[in-house]
């Protein structure tokens, strides 16, 4: 017979048999975990990857700081006549841009899980259905923050002051993170929906890069030819900045907040489910 | 339903239809609790399809199947609590670390945070990977994830576990590990549903076996009833001298038939030879003075099954990996590929 490399090393199994059998044995079926629990427990894995992958951050982190610099330095004087005063146009519009588009990676790492096998083990548990996607939005939801951190200390570094201070601040970041979270829903749709995490940055960005342009981020609508200004009004992102711009400086107009918080709810209404119903087949 | 109470699984006429391809057809399933059953194909014959909707991961378009007493469409919940799954890819995040991945799993399915940190510590432990539980898993061998992979598995031990190709690229030693693990999950009364291209594998680890083929199930029996119908493996015999050859095909004809020459002129084979009339045969080459370089006497492998009971050979190629991974399948996979 030939030689056979398998039986010289049957004696040498790494694997405890003993143990292996006593932690067979040895677990009871606890009650399933509740949908808010598992959700956590997927926004705890999403913190994971940030912290094991940290790379990750530079995409939300440096590209905000170049777009800051290069819009306030080098388009500055030539929109607002010095970029100090365009600064303090900008520096809102800015934390909007640069959060939405963190967003589009929302649907673009749910592409990336779904080539791997373990999405199969989620999707085999008695857990909430929604609660995957739901986790790793909570835990990109802390991403969104950094990058409207980053933003947001950057301009105070460069010399904007808000004028309702740190408050103002914050609930701007807050409101802008808001929208996110019922933007993502959107692109997480359509990472389920694409075949590859490529093709969901492209539409991403082809889509949330116009709407984004034809915005006021960067200039005052006043100045657009009739039917353009019209769009840009009615644009949830312009209204998102207008709402963030007034947070900030402390004159908000509150139909803006509501419109931007509805407008929120409803993307999470329509997207959500369908998020959740690709998933769910596969 | 109560009548069949026994039964871990039992399907009927399930089928699945991807665009214009039926990739399971029909395939009626028994299994036993408390029992490994065996799913031997080749890849594309239906097997991970079959699964994936036994475990509620995809719906079948036709048929219906119990799982556990559970309607696997109507009660997929009721399954899912009961079932755990180690898919063809290794099921295990691999930008986190053993343990974590544990964790997670522990969280997931109710344990309290300091029950499952417990818990991976003890599953790491009793598979061998305590000390890489710090490590992210997509720097682990592929022995040591199947290994993580099937601990996620028990992490809540389930009443049935489904394993798809659970050693498909390992090596022998890992492999065997692999087997002495899913021994000891049927000794503590776990059933196994266990996909596998190989022969040898269901061969040791199932009691019964349902060979698939294009969707369908072509055979059903025990490993043995399964083997008796496809006879016994070839002998395999390499000579010192490739000039001899000619006198051994003529004495392993008369001694066995069946005699394809290899590609390699000093190695020849006979099929269908039974352990007995095989030493029988060396024997006589050796007294008729052909000098035997070596010998060995192989089981039949999944081609020879698929031959046996088709008429066809088993479609889909293993990649070089898998058939790194058992070489005797190799030898006689190559000796035949070689002898056509």
């Amino acid at each position: 017979m030939s030689l056979n490399p398998t039986t010289a090393l049957d004696s040498t199994t790494a694997t405890d048999l003993d143990a292996v059998r006593k932690a067979i044995s040895s677990t009871a079926r606890p009650p399933t975990a509740s949908p808010l629990s598992s959700a956590l427990t997927f926004g705890w894995r999403g913190m994971l990857k940030v912290k094991h992958v940290p790379e990750q951050l530079l995409d939300v982190t440096i590209t905000p700081v170049m777009f800051v610099l290069m819009f306030t330095y080098l388009f500055g004087g030539a929109i607002a006549g010095s970029t100090g005063e365009y600064l303090d146009y900008i520096l809102p519009g800015i934390l909007v841009m640069s959060v939405l588009f963190t967003t589009v990676y929302s649907g673009v790492a749910l592409n990336t899980d779904l080539t791997k096998g373990v999405v199969d083990r989620f999707r085999s548990l008695p857990i909430w259905r929604p609660s995957p996607l739901l986790g790793s939005l909570l835990g990109d939801t802390v991403r969104y923050l950094i990058a409207g951190t980053v933003i947001i200390v950057l301009g105070v570094a460069l010399g904007y002051r808000p004028g309702a201070g740190v408050v103002g601040a914050v609930a701007a970041l807050g409101l802008v993170v808001i929208f996110s979270f019922g933007l993502s829903w959107v692109f997480t749709t359509l990472g389920l929906l694409l075949r590859s995490p490529s093709a969901v940055m492209n539409a991403g960005f082809m889509g949330i890069f116009p709407l984004t342009f034809l915005s006021n981020v960067f200039v005052d609508p006043a100045t657009l030819p009739g039917p353009l200004e019209a769009f840009v009004d009615v644009n949830p992102i312009s209204i998102l900045a207008d709402a963030s711009r007034g947070l900030m400086e402390g004159n908000v107009d509150g139909s803006d907040v509501a419109i931007v918080l509805a407008v929120a709810a409803a993307l999470t209404a329509v997207f959500a489910p369908m998020t959740t119903r690709l998933y769910r087949k596969g | 339903m109560t009548s069949h109470s026994n039964l871990a699984i039992e399907a009927n006429g399930l089928v699945k239809t991807f665009g214009d391809t039926r990739a399971v057809d029909g395939v009626d399933l028994a299994v036993r609790r408390g029992s490994v059953y065996g799913v031997l194909g080749p890849n594309g014959a239906g097997k991970t399809t079959t699964i994936r909707m036994l475990a509620t991961l995809i719906r079948p378009d036709s048929g219906s199947a119990q799982v556990l007493g559970h309607d696997i469409v109507a009660e997929a919940d009721a399954v899912r609590a009961k079932v755990s799954l180690t898919g063809q890819l290794a099921s295990v995040d691999e930008d986190l670390t053993g343990r974590e991945n544990l964790i997670l799993l522990g969280r997931l399915l109710g344990l309290k945070r300091g029950a499952a940190k417990e818990r991976a510590s003890e599953l790491l432990e009793a598979f061998g990977l305590a000390e890489s539980g710090g490590k992210l898993v997509k720097n682990y061998s592929g022995g040591m994830r199947r290994r993580l992979d099937i601990a996620a598995s028990i992490v809540v031990t389930p009443e049935l576990m489904f394993l798809d190709e659970p050693t498909t690229g390992l090596d022998p030693r890992s492999r065997n590990q692999v087997w002495e693990i899913i021994r000891a999950l049927v000794a503590e009364g776990t059933t196994i549903l266990l996909c596998t291209q190989y022969l040898e594998e269901a061969d040791q680890l199932a009691e019964g076996i349902a060979v698939i083929d294009r969707g369908k199930v072509i055979a059903e029996g025990t490993p043995s009833q399964l083997k008796a119908s496809v006879g016994s493996g070839a002998l395999h015999v390499r000579l010192l001298d490739p000039q001899q050859r000619p006198q051994a095909e003529q004495l392993l004809d008369r001694e066995l038939g069946g005699v394809t020459l290899d590609a390699d002129p000093a190695a020849l084979s006979a099929a269908g030879a039974d352990p007995d009339r095989a030493a029988i045969a060396v024997a006589e080459l050796s007294r008729a003075g052909v000098r035997i370089g070596d010998f060995s006497l192989g089981q039949p492998s999944l081609d020879e099954v698929f031959l046996a009971l088709t008429g066809h050979a088993a479609e889909a190629a293993p990649t070089d990996d898998d058939a790194n991974a058992l070489p005797t399948q190799r030898e006689i996979r190559t000796d035949k590929e070689q002898a056509s």
